[in-house]
């Protein structure tokens, strides 16, 4: 809950600067009603540790290593590697390594404003396959709705519930499990599909 | 199919429960017995607790009798299927046609009961196959009550010699509901997912099956990830899951005609289906920024109503078979467990409360249990309970089972099961309703979702 709470107020700050300051509410209506109520922002203290910079995606200084800028592999870079973001077990918050990726990725996203992109929900095995795929639709559906308030425009994103039906890995294992539970936000450059 | 039932009218016995007072009857009455027993409430694997209870009733069944040598295969080739089709139901064994004392040439006088009490035989089926005029044979049958010396059953279906498979199966089913006073489920079929590959890359495709698991047909191309088929309870008619133009919905498929039909152009995706007992209306969820909730679909009307409200997710209904109840799986109490509403969407009751994760309802045929998929300890399971919620028990545990649907007449359940680290992949088992014969069922590769049809007109 104390995460929850930072994370929100971490949220707060940062749409304080940002242009559409209200969307933080829509990410945490989505929780279930027996979930704990929403943080109450106006008690968050001012004098929080500073939020972590982003990157400046766009100035970033050039390197003959890094892909070239606005392809497929610079927004995998500018998420992480992979754009990928992972859940809990049977959990559809976003932690805060995941709002740090989304922010990249939204930010990359209102650069380069011709490309598109689907956003998938995964689920691991450990559930049945009908609500894993109401899972992955969760899953989905909130990657989508952060993304939007971030900035990017609803009409550039789609997204799209696999359940349990595209595990990236194998293992029958907790490692195997948790790697499954992810949302990708599947890029679409302009003119390629 | 072209056929006729025609009881051998001069010579059943009309009234079973006046003259047999016999070791079938016995064994019949003690399973019936069993299965009304009410247990104890929690949950645990009970498998053990009645093995030994129920002595299968031993049944011989000789190759049918012919004249000519086409005949003489088709009357093996019935009797083999009727054999291992009571087999497989574990409430009879099928007596080794090597120990046969008798051998009748004629199945329309009575047998020399002596000779077949001796090989412990309580039942005997005698069968004939006569060709007809214009490739049509005739598949006669006599079952017999060893012990009182009495025949119990006669029947006669009329059919085309490429039709024995089904034929043999409706012996199956007549023989059955002879000896134990309900219907069969030998003449159905089932549907379910043929899976290829490897986890990270597998594909799917629907396909079709004897309940036997004879016959397996492909009835989709299978470019697309297909899911979750069920049965219209009425028609030839499977609705499923498709993801074709990477576009998760619902669709309609004739098996008969081969004609295909999406379901409405929804804003969101449509799955988890399943047909009204009338087969006139579907019930499936609909998924609306990422909130999943039920939708009723009249299937002439194309209207839809929505059932439930809850930003919970609200997935897999069941309708109880006299349409009035719907079993549902929400997580609306934090965690997925089962709930029942009438079928307007009123009077929701959660009715699970044991340890545990629960999914997956499905109401039986006979309208007096859910089937159910428990997740505890990392082990998912098949169990079956009351209406109310009562009697809870499990029938089955692995890695992951799931999936559970009923044969049609209640007493058999089938369904998916993955073995942790099982280069099989996923399997379809089936087991009964008392948790025992527990067994796989052969498919051509890997396979899920299974769909148990109603039994065939």
């Amino acid at each position: 809950m104390k995460r929850i709470i930072i994370a929100s107020a971490a949220l707060i700050v940062l749409s304080a600067c940002a242009t559409k300051p209200d969307v933080v509410e829509t990410v945490v209506a989505q929780k279930p009603v027996t979930q704990a109520p929403p943080p109450i922002f106006e008690q968050v203290p001012e004098a929080l540790p500073p939020v972590v910079k982003q990157p400046d995606v766009v100035q970033a200084a050039p390197d003959l290593n890094l892909p070239a800028a606005g392809s497929l592999e610079d927004f995998a870079y500018q998420s992480g590697g992979e754009p990928r973001i992972f859940f809990g077990y049977d959990q559809y918050d976003l932690s805060d390594e995941a709002r740090d990726i989304l922010r990249r990725q939204a930010d990359w996203l209102k650069t380069y404003d011709t490309a598109t992109a689907v956003v998938e929900g995964h689920a691991d095995e450990r559930g049945t396959r009908e609500y894993n795929l109401a899972l992955g639709a969760r899953r989905a559906d909130t990657v989508q709705a952060f993304l939007i308030s971030q900035g990017v425009a609803p009409n550039r994103l789609r997204s799209i519930s696999y359940g349990k039906e595209r595990p990236i890995d194998g293992r029958p294992s907790t490692e195997g499990w948790a790697r499954n539970r992810n949302s990708f936000t599947g890029l679409q450059l302009n003119g390629v599909s | 199919m072209e056929r006729t039932y025609l009881e051998f009218a001069s010579t059943i016995v009309k009234t079973v429960e006046m003259t047999r007072i016999t070791r079938i009857f016995q064994i019949l009455l003690g399973w019936i017995f069993f299965l009304s027993l009410s247990l104890p409430a929690q949950a645990q694997l009970e498998i053990d607790i009645t093995k030994g209870n129920l002595d299968p009733v031993q049944i011989a069944v000789p190759d049918f009798l012919a004249t000519t040598q086409a005949e003489r295969e088709l009357g093996a080739k019935v009797a083999e299927v009727i054999r291992a089709d009571l087999e497989r139901s574990g409430l009879f064994r099928a007596l080794a046609p090597e120990s046969f004392l008798e051998t009748q040439t004629n199945i329309d006088y009575k047998p020399t009961f002596a000779d077949w009490r001796v090989i412990k035989a309580d039942a005997l089926v005698s069968g004939r196959i006569k060709t007809e005029s214009d490739s049509r044979v005739l598949v006669e049958f006599r079952l017999w009550d060893v012990f009182a010396g009495q025949q119990l059953k006669g029947v006669r279906f009329a059919t085309t010699p490429d039709n024995w498979r089904r034929t043999a199966h409706k012996a199956s089913d007549a023989i059955y509901q002879a000896l134990t006073g309900e219907s069969g489920y030998f003449d159905s079929r089932i549907v379910f997912i043929d899976e290829k590959g490897p986890k990270t890359n597998r594909t799917k495709r629907l396909a079709i099956m004897d309940q036997d698991g004879e016959s397996p047909v492909y009835l989709l191309g299978g470019s697309d990830l297909v899911l979750t088929p069920r049965f219209s309870p009425n028609s030839q008619t499977i609705v499923y899951m498709s993801y074709e133009n990477n576009n998760p919905n619902v669709y309609l498929l004739n098996i008969e005609t081969g004609r295909r039909e999406l379901l409405g152009d929804f804003p969101g995706m449509t799955f988890a289906p399943n047909f009204s007992p009338k087969g006139d209306k579907l019930i499936m969820s609909m998924s609306r920024r990422g909130n999943s909730d039920l939708y009723l679909m009249d299937l002439r009307s194309r209207s839809t109503t929505r059932l439930t409200t809850d930003p919970a997710i609200d997935v897999s209904a069941s309708f109880a078979p006299d349409g009035r109840k719907i079993a549902f799986n929400s997580d609306r109490g934090s965690s997925p467990q089962i709930y029942t509403m009438d079928a307007n969407g009123k009077n929701v009751k959660r009715i699970s409360f044991g340890k545990g994760r629960y999914s997956a309802p499905v109401w039986s045929p006979r309208g007096d249990k859910i089937a159910f998929v428990r997740s505890q300890s990392g082990k998912f399971g098949i169990g079956v309970m009351d209406v109310d919620g009562k009697n809870e028990r499990m029938l089955t545990e692995s890695y992951l089972d799931e999936s559970p649907t009923w044969s049609p007449n209640g007493r058999v359940i089938l369904f998916s099961r993955d073995t942790r680290g099982s280069r099989n992949g996923s399997e379809v088992w089936s087991v009964d309703l008392t948790g025992q014969n527990l067994r796989r069922v052969e498919t051509p590769g890997q396979a899920s979702d299974p769909a148990w049809s109603p039994l065939l007109p």
